[in-house]
């Protein structure tokens, strides 16, 4: 008796809920760190790149009118269902990175552990960076963090898929949409990661993932006046000098990549959480009798 | 009956002001590296108020060697001497306020009302509030220990000269950074008094440097290598292009830019309040202002009402002497943005809109323009889009609640907005969808700081105010 064939997959990206391919119809070859090939992955255009800000935006007003506790339900979601596909993802990691099955496996758990930090920081978050300020006047103040938006998020290079998670979650912890371009070398576990979002209550468009270069997708990106903020951490110094220059067209936030790499297995902090968020304040007055008797 | 004003003029003998000025640069007046001085006048009577240093880049690069110099022994200071020195200058500033109010008077044109009851109070509480701050820094939610940056390269706007200062240098000295402020070409004199007041207060040498100058001289401080931390206030074009200017540097930026604020009447408001908060939303310091209300968004069926009374009331508006102290509308701060005005308000009428002015006698000398408003006002027009910062309101109407947020949020700002209603439901739920820094609910144009001010979209990066102002100055 042979030997049963295994079933390859075609990866595919994640864009407005649905798995399209590219609409360029072009793949580029990705393979383990020893060179063995592995999967053919789509090599995203700037076309796609404009279809995944389209299906961002559609989805960020849903997004973020969602109550924090029910954002909070859905990231804890996405970590119940990485839990159910663990293994596969650690498989993935360990040929997209090279590592033993065990350094894997802890990598994966650290992902899965890091959906269930942000989920509970989404009912969190607005208690701890807003409030009210203490106006010198019959008023009353309240500052509240509110979502920027449309978010361009470059994955890091190196960590496929802890890196992925760390810099996913927290933009979408707070309300915003994302459009997240892939390691370029190592996209299979974010596409992936697709199929698990897809199926983790996690609304179309709120994450949408794209694989290919770097350089190429992240321009138009940093350019589109439809998106309201980019994180540059998987670009490095040159190109993100250059889509720091693109993005001041619109005044996006700007998220610079760190000068030396980051450790994802810290305490990732607030800070991620706050990158992206504005902060609004709306005053009223307290009714208090003015020296006119007004009222108001 | 119609009651006559007799002049009520607040005596300019309070403020004694030099014939010239240098640049303010460790501790010490100098003249400019280039010897280029220009005039400052008053906008109210074209009147010559003083000559000027211009600083130029060897300059800039002067100010800030003396800022980087002076900033190892500021920051390295203890929290709770660093807040002494700034309750000193909170305490000097309370006290020579009603010269300051007459100088700014003078030199930006506004209403002594303004400078007085607005202006000056809120710069004594800005160095008040950030002086508190710079021995609690631990406690602001940046961590146990946050470090200053450096220096601080910033540059001002002329609406508000002392008080855009006060923004900019309170939280900075607060959190150890050192400063270098260019203000506006228009406005230099009271940036100048300050330089004083440091004198007085006993700071450092370098810690504060001031150097009047020209948007040249703004470009070389922003683009200087060795600035840690740009903060702008001004125009979105000149904030696009420190945001290019920075890119792929170290430095940390803020910017608090243009708007477009939408100010939404419902069929509920109270008319005579709502009323009142429509002139102070964009007749405020002739509508010079970032955050005003330049887009009169108002229910259909009340429309008609809230415009006969808006008539009325702007009727009663006095423009003139803005020494007067009876002075509701001063002057225009320059020729060039009075011009501006004039083009902006002329487009209006080319492309359709109906032109209201009230009817009102401008002075012969100095900058002048009426309050105006436009009807027929739709959101392809360029008085819907563009910001005018002058005293000109654009009129549009809605019907639904949802129809006014969907107006209000289509403009590339995002700085301010105002709604009026007597349901409390409706002001949470509509300044939930606002995308807008500040929203102000049956009042408009107030200011405190401890409030984070700042904008959405493309009116800038980052909050000014409250304990959000800290982490522009620090390195979080």
């Amino acid at each position: 008796m042979s030997e049963r064939l295994t079933v390859l997959k075609t990866y595919k990206l994640y864009v407005g809920g649905k798995f399209p391919r590219s609409e360029s119809g072009r793949v580029y070859e990705v393979s383990d760190s020893k060179g063995k090939w592995l999967a053919n992955a789509p090599l995203s255009s700037r076309k796609d790149a404009r279809d995944a800000v389209v299906a961002a935006r559609k989805a960020f007003g849903g997004w973020a009118g969602a109550t924090a506790y029910n954002r909070g339900q859905v990231l804890y979601r996405v970590a119940e269902m990485l839990e159910g596909r663990r293994d596969q993802f650690v498989r993935e990691v360990a040929d997209a990175e090279g590592l033993s099955k065990s350094k894997a496996a802890a990598v994966v758990d650290a992902a899965i552990d890091r959906w269930v930090w942000y989920a509970g920081w989404t009912d969190k978050i607005g208690q701890v960076v807003g409030g009210a300020n203490p106006v010198a006047g019959p008023f009353f103040n309240l500052s509240t963090p509110e979502p920027t938006g449309v978010v361009a998020v470059l994955a890091p290079q190196e960590s496929s898929f802890l890196g992925l998670v760390s810099v996913i979650a927290p933009v979408i912890a707070t309300g915003n949409t994302a459009v997240v371009i892939a390691s370029e070398t190592s996209p299979l576990p974010a596409l992936s990661l697709g199929e698990v979002l897809a199926t983790s209550d996690v609304p179309g468009g709120v994450v949408n993932v794209l694989s290919g270069r770097t350089a190429e997708i992240a321009a138009p990106l940093a350019a589109h006046q439809d998106v309201n903020a980019i994180d540059l951490t998987g670009a490095d110094a040159d190109l993100a000098r250059d889509l720091e220059i693109a993005a001041a067209d619109n005044l996006k936030r700007v998220r610079r990549p760190q000068a030396v790499d980051t450790d994802w297995t810290t305490d990732p902090g607030t800070d991620r959480l706050t990158s992206f968020l504005e902060t609004k304040t709306v005053w009223h007055p307290t009714g208090s009798l003015g020296a006119s008797g007004s009222s108001y | 009956m119609t009651f006559e004003y007799a002049p009520a003029p607040e005596s300019r003998s309070v403020v004694d002001i030099a014939p010239s000025y240098g640049l303010f640069i460790d501790g010490e007046f100098a003249e400019a590296a280039d010897g280029k001085v220009f005039k400052t006048v008053s906008p109210s009577t074209e009147e010559v108020l003083s000559e000027i240093a211009q600083a130029g880049e060897a300059d800039v690069d002067r100010a800030v060697k003396a800022a980087r110099k002076a900033f190892e022994k500021w920051s390295a200071l203890p929290g709770a001497e660093r807040a002494k020195y700034l309750f000193r200058i909170a305490r000097i500033i309370q006290e020579r306020s009603r010269e300051l109010a007459v100088l700014e008077t003078l030199d930006n044109g506004k209403p002594i009302k303004e400078t007085r009851d607005a202006d000056l109070p809120l710069v004594a509480a800005h160095f008040f509030y950030y002086a508190g701050w710079a021995d609690k820094l631990g406690h602001a939610g940046f961590g146990p220990n946050p470090a200053p940056l450096g220096v601080a390269g910033q540059v001002i706007p002329w609406n508000f000269p002392l008080l855009m200062l006060a923004w900019k240098i309170a939280p900075a000295l607060a959190t150890g950074n050192t400063v270098v402020l260019k203000p506006a070409e228009t406005t230099p004199l009271s940036a100048l008094f300050f330089a004083d007041i440091c004198r007085q207060a006993g700071l450092p040498k370098g810690v504060v440097n001031i150097l009047p100058g020209y948007g040249d001289a703004g470009a070389a401080l922003t683009a200087h290598p060795d600035v840690n931390k740009v903060a702008f206030t001004g125009s979105t074009a000149v904030g696009k292009a420190i945001a290019r200017q920075v890119a792929g540097t170290g430095k940390k930026v803020t910017l608090e830019l243009g708007g477009k604020g939408a100010n939404i009447v419902f069929d509920d408001a109270p008319v005579d309040q709502a009323v009142e908060g429509i002139v102070t939303g964009i007749f405020f310091n002739q509508g010079q202002v970032c955050c005003a209300g330049s887009r009169l968004l108002v229910q259909e069926s009340v429309a008609d009402e809230v415009l006969d009374a808006l008539k009325r009331r702007l009727t009663t508006l006095r423009l003139g002497d803005p020494l007067d102290k009876n002075t509701d509308i001063g002057a225009i701060n320059s020729a060039e943005q009075l011009a501006r005005i004039k083009t902006l308000a002329d487009t209006g009428e080319a492309e359709g809109a109906e032109r209201w002015s009230a009817p009102c006698e401008l002075p012969d000398s100095g900058y002048w323009f009426a309050p105006t408003l436009f009807t027929n006002v739709t959101q392809a027009h360029t008085i819907a889009r563009d910001e005018i910062f002058g005293p000109v309101l654009s009129v549009l109407t809605f019907r639904t609640p949802e129809e006014a947020v969907a107006k209000a949020n289509n403009t590339q700002y995002g700085l301010s907005a105002g709604i009026w209603t007597e349901k409390g439901s409706r002001i949470l739920s509509v300044a939930n969808k606002l995308r807008a820094g500040v929203v102000w609910a049956n009042t408009f144009n107030k200011f405190d700081p401890t409030s984070p001010f700042g904008g959405y979209k493309e009116s800038g990066h980052g909050r000014e105010g409250g304990r959000h102002g800290l982490e522009a100055y620090l390195d979080v």
